[in-house]
């Protein structure tokens, strides 16, 4: 089974490397990006069988690891 | 006094720490991040720069969870002193020791300069400065924009916990905030360098009070 998890700057936080690349967007042409957030994707390959037990220590390892909850937020998706 | 300056790999301004510390009069050992205990007797852990673990998934991050980090933890739960300098720094906080949050530069530059700071608040670390003293450092980071939530930030200042604030900010830090002292007063993180500048052949010897003093300051303790 794996994991899927999303990591974004939470809403709020002031997201510098997204707003570089809609600039740069800006600077090839791109019309209409009104904003760009920047995030990260980590996939686990897991040997868990039960999706719920597996969601529920996903969850742990992105509270005590994969994410900084002070700035970050996170989205798990079992796949 | 004993100092403890911990290397991780990737770390790189250990033996800066340790020369900083040593000239202050501390009888300094090195802790490599496996070891799981201290040196006996150790008053302050130095933590410091570099690029610990690559900087893999986010600064400071892999280093919060290595062997040592738990020694650190621990020494700084029994009210010992703890110095985070740049790398250091964003360790303390993935570790949860410091509150807030160490982003990309405003700017997105990696910054390497002196900076002018200001000396605010009491402690050990920072009481061989006046209150409001310019105090001269260098910086040389890629993420030391301060981040904290509304709270936090009211709970930093109201108990007079910023160390130093940036005269001229240059990396879109909250408040200017360049180093937070923990609650307790023992544990200082801080993006600028202070064992950078304790040499006339650094540039500068701004950095030496703060040695100095925490050796005197944790002596009378």
């Amino acid at each position: 089974m794996k994991a899927r998890v999303t990591v974004m700057l939470k809403q709020g936080v002031l997201d510098v490397q997204g707003e570089a690349v809609r600039h740069a967007l800006g600077s090839l042409g791109f019309d209409g990006v009104a904003g760009v957030r920047q995030g990260k994707v980590i996939e686990l390959d897991l040997t868990d069988t039960d999706a719920s037990a597996a969601e529920a220590r996903v969850q742990e390892m992105c509270d005590r690891l994969l994410a900084n909850t002070v700035i970050e937020s996170y989205r798990i998706e079992i796949v | 006094m004993k100092a403890a300056v911990i290397t991780f790999p990737g770390s790189n301004c250990d033996r800066d720490l340790a020369v900083a510390f040593e000239r202050a009069g501390f009888e300094v050992s090195r802790v490599w991040h496996k070891d799981t205990a201290l040196p006996a007797g150790t008053d302050v852990v130095g933590v410091p720069g570099g690029f610990s673990y690559g900087d893999y998934l986010r600064c400071g991050a892999i280093a919060a969870q290595s062997p040592v980090a738990a020694a650190i933890r621990a020494h700084a739960a029994r009210g010992g002193y703890v110095l985070g300098v740049c790398n250091g720094f964003q360790v303390l906080t993935e570790m949860r020791l410091l509150p807030g949050a160490l982003m990309r530069n405003a700017g997105l530059k990696f910054l390497c300069k002196s900076v002018g700071l200001t000396a605010c608040a009491e402690s050990a670390f920072t009481d061989g400065y006046a209150q409001g003293q310019r105090v001269d450092l260098p910086i040389a980071h890629h993420d030391g924009n301060y981040t904290i939530d509304a709270e936090g930030l009211a709970r930093l200042q109201g108990e007079r916990l910023v160390a130093f604030r940036y005269t001229d900010t240059p990396n879109g830090s909250m408040d200017d905030i360049a180093g937070v002292l923990s609650a307790n007063r023992r544990v200082l993180g801080m993006m600028p360098h202070p064992e950078r500048a304790v040499d006339p052949a650094h540039g500068g010897t701004d950095g030496s009070a703060l040695f100095a003093r925490l050796m005197g300051g944790m002596a009378l303790a």
